[in-house]
């Protein structure tokens, strides 16, 4: 059954509701969200709202516009609930009131593609705190549910909740605005939406602690998120994000061996590369370039993407990673930037030139608790035959890394030097 | 909706700042409607911090807590959003040198 069908099957019917419900539904909240001016009234308005379409559409048929229906019902019962309250509370009837008298507007595509929009920037508002903004998108505008976001980042659930809770009551007690930002504060409003993106993205890619290499499905819901930010906005940036994460979760399939081990970049087997998301990723970042206005994120897709263009590690183009880097550098001046670069610098130039940068990064007392500093200088060493150097290096890197992954690959590294523990 | 922008910034460093510029921009929210009031204050070394415990008043000099960056002045706005209480905030010439706290105003909850 498609929508407009009128010819009733009830089993069709819940196979259809359950579609809708996956391409339709945050979308439906965002609207219902701006109409009802409350998180919390809007998902319950949802909630029913789906409730009677599988009723009602099992006995009628789906009706034309699914989406314009269940805003609509949705709307009513949310009226119906706050009318029952206001038996109980008389302030409510007002709202009821109100909520009856504004019009129902036509409820044209491109205000529906506002909303979604509205509700990207309001859970990524800078005022709210950077893990509540992480938690409410997930929530909000993907979808997932509390015990999801959770088990993904590692928390318990009634913290995740609590968080979840705090992050509405300020937009409601603040009065944060359902809206795009202006123009002359869109690109900073933008960078807290990246910014929220990429974490997403990195948390399912590589998180920061515990026994899996990717927790594939943040990565796509991270993945998703960037599309929907491209698509309504097109903004270079955007597009620099979305092809960094195209590229990086091409590797997926290679970035780790059956048993979890990790596969460094040059030892991957790149016929295990995506190839159709790598053209794409691509693609993307050459419009990003293309436009001026790009950053750091599409500096650093160009960056993969030199990387997925070489058929094998030695055919990398080393020289066109270090002046991508040097770029990166003037835009991001960072430590953790100086230290990949040293790593491009270190295969153009060979592991001297790496490990004086790496020591120099070191002598300036940063990166010291970094893990993969101590991680680089030990391969630079190792390179050029300092065995001691690369052991106590590789050793120190050890004990600052978290992960189970990186402490086989650091492990077996030592081993292979001979070492065989305390 | 009432927000309060809470001025807060290092003693000598918002002595440097012009008296003229903070009364330039109190004017402008004035004429547009958003400033409902404002105050610059003394220095904290001007602070007199009460306590009632156990129905006894104890007075000591100094600000209810020491920190670096002290209480300067407030605004009392009305703006319609928190997105415009930023905006006003962010043109309030000690926030180049300090920073502004804004705060949404309660309704204390009594009946009326």
């Amino acid at each position: 059954m498609t929508p407009g069908d009128a010819t009733p099957d009830p089993r069709r019917a819940t196979a259809t509701i359950d579609a809708i419900y996956r391409t339709e539904s945050r979308r439906v909240l965002a609207t219902l969200i701006r109409l009802l001016g409350d998180f919390d009234l809007a998902e319950e308005a949802l909630h029913d709202a789906f409730a009677a379409a599988v009723e009602q559409w099992a006995r009628d048929g789906v009706p034309q516009n699914p989406r314009a229906w269940l805003v609509s019902a949705g709307r009513f019962k949310a009226i119906d609930a706050i009318r029952r309250r206001a038996r109980f509370d008389a302030s409510q009837l007002d709202l009821a009131l109100q909520l009856e008298l504004k019009a129902e507007p036509e409820l044209e595509d491109a205000a529906v593609e506002d909303d979604h929009l509205r509700l990207i920037f309001v859970c990524c508002h800078p005022a709210l705190a950077p893990d509540a903004q992480v938690a409410l998108t997930l929530r909000e505008v993907c979808g997932l549910t509390t015990e999801e976001i959770a088990s993904a980042f590692l928390t318990a659930t009634p913290t995740m909740a609590q968080r979840i809770v705090r992050a509405k009551a300020k937009i409601r007690d603040a009065n944060i605005p359902y809206e795009v930002p202006e123009a002359a504060d869109l690109p900073g409003r933008l960078d807290s939406v990246l910014r929220v993106v990429y974490l997403v993205f990195n948390e399912g890619y590589a998180p920061s602690s515990g026994a899996a290499v990717t927790r594939a499905s943040l990565s796509e819901e991270a993945i998703r998120l960037g599309r929907l930010v491209v698509g309504l906005l097109g903004d270079p940036e955007a597009m620099g994000l979305l092809a960094l994460m195209l590229l990086h979760d091409a590797r997926r399939a290679a970035r780790s061996t059956p048993s979890g081990e990790l596969v460094l970049l040059e030892d991957q087997d790149r016929s295990l590369w995506n190839r159709e998301q790598i053209d794409e990723g691509i693609d993307l970042v050459e419009r990003a370039l293309k436009s001026g206005r790009f950053g750091p994120y599409t500096l650093q897709a160009a960056i993969s993407a030199v990387h997925s263009e070489a058929a094998e590690a030695a055919a990398t183009d080393w020289p066109q990673i270090v002046a991508l880097y040097d770029l990166l550098l003037r835009v991001t001046p960072s430590p953790v930037v100086e230290l990949n670069r040293a790593v491009a610098v270190a295969m153009r130039d060979g592991p001297e030139a790496g490990l004086a940068i790496v020591d120099d990064i070191l002598q300036r007392g940063e990166l010291t608790g970094y893990h993969l500093a101590h991680a680089a200088r030990a391969d630079f060493c190792r390179r050029l035959g300092r065995r001691d150097e690369a052991v106590t290096a590789y050793q120190r890197a050890l004990a600052l890394t978290a992960t189970e992954p990186e402490r086989c690959f650091l492990e077996r590294r030592l081993s292979e030097l001979g070492w065989n523990g305390p | 909706m009432k927000y309060v922008c809470l001025v807060y910034g290092e003693e000598t460093a918002m002595r440097e700042l012009p008296d003229s510029d903070c009364a330039a921009y109190a004017r402008s929210l004035d004429e547009s409607g958003h400033l409902l009031v404002g105050q610059a204050l003394q220095g904290v070394d001007t602070a007199t911090t009460v306590r009632v415990r156990n129905g006894r008043t104890s007075v000591v000099d100094g600000p209810f807590a020491e920190t670096k960056e002290q209480l300067a002045g407030f605004y009392f706005i009305e703006a319609r959003d928190l997105n415009e209480a930023i905006s006003i905030a962010s043109r309030i010439p000690p926030a180049r040198i300090g920073s502004i706290e804004i705060r949404p105003a309660r309704e204390l909850d009594v009946p009326s």
